[in-house]
């Protein structure tokens, strides 16, 4: 359809020539320039026809031009026009002089003192800037000065604009510009800018040093607006440039001296004193004067943070952890003891179990305290979220409390050898086979349980990701999304039991502990036929005292073949949260070579661990 | 453009053409909300704002705020023109247009809006066209007036 209305281009062109060059039209005209609005049309009209034809904008060339230049700009219907033309200019097939020429009116339009017109400037050369990059670049000061205009709407397109136009080349002086405009700017445009300034940084940062500079500036000026995911963000590229560790360290712990309020400083500035924390004490820093600090100082300023009103419940989990890695950095383990013990009986659910498992840490395994609070290694950039981490976990201290993240811990059967730590999902995760630690069978045999936890970037704080020594395999999972491990555990971890053993009916009770939930007790009752004839209409009923809950669910038949030759099963499933000692009460009916039975039994020999 | 909305600076509507669609509850929606916001700004502010998935253009004549919605592709500048011619057009028909007159001659106004604006287009251009067709309308008017004697059915038809 396009196709037919080309045919109209040069007569178009003609009335708008004619329209420019002809003479004064009293009743059409605007401030000197006759019929605008028809001129608007036009123009409107031919960039439609000729934005994707060649030979069309070929014939447009000409007379954009002209109006281009001649149009007078002093009033707001000149600038209409031209605004209208460059608009044109930019969506068709132009020549490259004609782009240039309307790159250079809107940047005359952004040095106009009408904000209109600025505004329009701006948002036309933020479409533009794709595709003539180099053009726009050359009005770059302008734009980076329009940043400090009043207005809210000029402001955010200069800020856009300005993240556009970042290169390598003027990354340093326009990154100066924008944190100013950082600091100064409205809370509404902080995320944006942070975030903003985050990606260029990344992008063209010229060295470490300064990445890492202008991150902290980030965070000192505009801490509490950045984005949840730029924490282990920025955590990822500490570990990563080695040599900057004692520097950078020093300088978030100065940093947290001012400040406590911004938490995701505070939760970068935490976890690097935790990592890095002797280099910190021992006064080591080539690029910066080192400050004397002492350990004391250092586990007083976290131990701070804890207690403050101001950390929210993921910073002190962060801080929690990092005071547990110094008691391998740091020589004052006492303190470090002391604190532990405290939070041990906090009542954040996440602190607390955190501080149990920490404590436990001393009591029992402290000889594997070094090997886990050992330095992180290089993470790798992964490519979907950010690092991934693994928590190692003593099953047999774990209280009763139950993340909802972390799947329960449940005690291990001893003569199990291997874990096989399944991952439902099925992503491109590998299997990982654990192999026992090459503890020696001291301590009865105690095992280990391994759980990864894959944590999303932005999720509460993660555990301390200790580095396996070498000895034992590494368990390294690609963490892509957030899935909980589900141990497989043996059902002989509580031995089976007969229920009930009459008239050739024998019951068999047979006891899983159901994940996620340690307190339900998952029975299987097995009924086989010891008699003749089969048993039809077979109807298991059960009844536990009011303490208990009870889930029957259906059984596999209601026909218990005769000799053995089958057995009916049927899941039961018992909550058991106050785990006091299950006693059942069992109707079992039948039909028997044609005559009704029925029976009521007690069963009270429930082994012990069915309800621990 | 998608509608024109006319309100004093007490935030009470003088005017309001709509092209396109919409239910009586969502146009009143719009207005009480587009109306807040256009008042809540500054002076030295913009004329244009982002609102929703359209652009808001308005100019303060006076105690009266002319606001237009206009779409992604249309020119922001030229609708400030539009919005200029329109206040012109009422100016030479009222004679040096203040609010008063819009308010007590709402319809004129309306009927003036109607001759330079179809379905959200400028469809004349040229001033003297439309104050013309406005005259015209008029003398049609006046003559209903003058003629209003009472004839009886028989004598319109001519039978009596």
């Amino acid at each position: 359809m396009l196709a037919h209305f080309r045919k109209l281009v040069p007569q178009l062109v003609r009335i708008l020539k004619n329209l420019i060059m002809s003479g004064y039209s009293p009743e059409h005209d605007v401030s000197g320039i006759s019929d605008p609005f028809l001129q608007v049309r036009i123009l409107r009209l031919l960039r439609i026809l000729g934005k994707s034809d060649d030979d069309s904008s070929e014939a447009m060339n000409d007379i954009l031009a002209q109006v281009a230049t001649n149009t007078e700009t002093s009033k707001n219907v000149g600038n209409a026009i031209l605004y209208e033309t460059v608009l044109t200019i930019m969506d068709i097939k132009s020549e490259s002089g004609l782009r240039v020429l309307a790159i250079n009116i809107l940047g005359r339009f952004l040095l106009n003192n009408d904000k209109n017109i600025r505004y329009v400037a701006l948002t036309s050369l933020l479409k533009t800037v794709q595709t003539d990059h180099n053009a726009v670049q050359r009005h770059r000061s302008t734009i980076v000065d329009c940043l400090k205009d009043l207005d809210v709407s000029i402001k955010r397109r200069a800020m856009e604009l300005s993240f556009a136009l970042v290169n390598g080349n003027n990354i340093r002086g326009m990154m100066k510009e924008l944190l100013y405009f950082l600091d100064s700017c409205d809370p509404e445009f902080k995320a944006d800018c942070a975030s903003g300034v985050f990606l260029a940084a990344e992008k063209y940062a010229p060295s470490k040093r300064w990445h890492i500079d202008t991150i902290m500036r980030v965070l000192t000026t505009a801490g509490s607006y950045v984005r949840d995911d730029s924490v282990p963000n920025l955590i990822q590229l500490i570990t990563n440039s080695v040599e900057m560790h004692a520097y950078t360290v020093q300088r978030l712990y100065k940093a947290l001296l001012d400040d406590i309020s911004q938490q995701p400083l505070v939760q970068v500035a935490s976890w690097c004193i935790g990592e890095y924390g002797d280099l910190l004490v021992s006064g080591q820093c080539e690029e910066e004067e080192p400050i004397q600090v002492t350990e004391d100082e250092v586990l007083d300023v976290l131990e701070g943070l804890l207690v403050s009103n101001l950390s929210t419940p993921v910073t002190r989990g962060y801080s929690l952890t990092a005071i547990m890695k110094l008691s391998t950095r740091f020589s004052s383990v006492n303190r470090i003891k002391k604190v532990v013990s405290i939070y041990g009986s906090s009542i954040d659910v996440e602190l607390q179990q955190r501080a149990v498992e920490y404590n436990a840490l001393f009591k029992k395994y402290d000889h594997m305290r070094p090997a886990l609070l050992e330095r992180m290694p290089i993470m790798e950039k992964s490519a979907t979220n950010g690092p991934t981490e693994i928590v190692q976990t003593n099953g047999e201290t774990e209280p009763s409390v139950v993340e909802p993240k972390h799947p329960p811990l449940v005690t291990q059967p001893a003569n199990q050898a291997n874990d096989l730590l399944v991952l439902l999902g099925g992503n491109d995760v590998p299997v990982i086979q654990t192999t026992m630690p090459t503890k020696p069978a001291s301590a009865g045999g105690e095992l280990l349980e391994l759980l990864g936890d894959l944590s999303l970037s932005g999720g509460p704080a993660p555990a301390p990701a200790p580095s396996v020594p070498t000895s034992q395999p590494s368990f390294l999972l690609d963490g892509l999304s957030s899935q909980p491990l589900f141990n497989d555990i043996a059902t002989a971890a509580i031995p089976p039991m007969t229920a009930y053993n009459k008239n050739g009916l024998k019951i068999d009770f047979t006891f899983e502990r159901a994940n996620p939930n340690p307190n339900i007790a998952v029975i299987t009752i097995h009924a086989s036929n010891s008699t003749e004839a089969d048993m039809t209409d077979f109807v298991f009923q059960a009844a536990v005292p009011k303490t208990f809950q009870l889930q029957l669910l259906s059984p596999s038949s209601n026909v218990v073949p005769a000799l053995n030759q089958g057995t009916v099963t049927q899941v039961i499933r018992v909550l058991n949260p106050q785990k006091q000692q299950l006693r059942m009460r069992i109707k079992l009916t039948y039909t028997l070579k044609g005559s009704p039975v029925q029976d009521l039994a007690e069963v009270n020999n429930f082994p012990p661990q069915s309800w621990q | 453009m998608q509608f024109m909305l006319l309100f004093s600076r007490q935030g009470k509507l003088r005017l309001q053409k709509w092209y396109v669609p919409l239910s009586d509850k969502e146009k009143k929606k719009i207005t009480r909300e587009l109306v807040q916001t256009v008042l809540a700004r500054k002076p030295k502010m913009c004329s244009f704002l982002e609102w929703r998935d359209l652009k808001i253009v308005y100019k303060r004549y006076a105690s009266l705020y002319f606001c237009c919605a206009i779409e992604d592709q249309d020119n922001e500048l030229i609708t400030l023109e539009i919005i200029h011619r329109y206040v012109e057009l009422l100016d030479k028909y009222f004679g040096s247009v203040c609010e008063l007159d819009i308010i007590f001659n709402f319809e004129k106004a309306y009927f003036i809006l109607d001759e330079f604006l179809l379905g959200g287009e400028a469809q004349e251009t040229s001033k003297k066209n439309v104050l013309k067709a406005i005259e015209q309308a008029d003398l049609l008017q006046e003559d209903a007036k003058d003629a209003e004697t009472p004839r009886s059915v028989l004598e319109e038809i001519g039978l009596t």
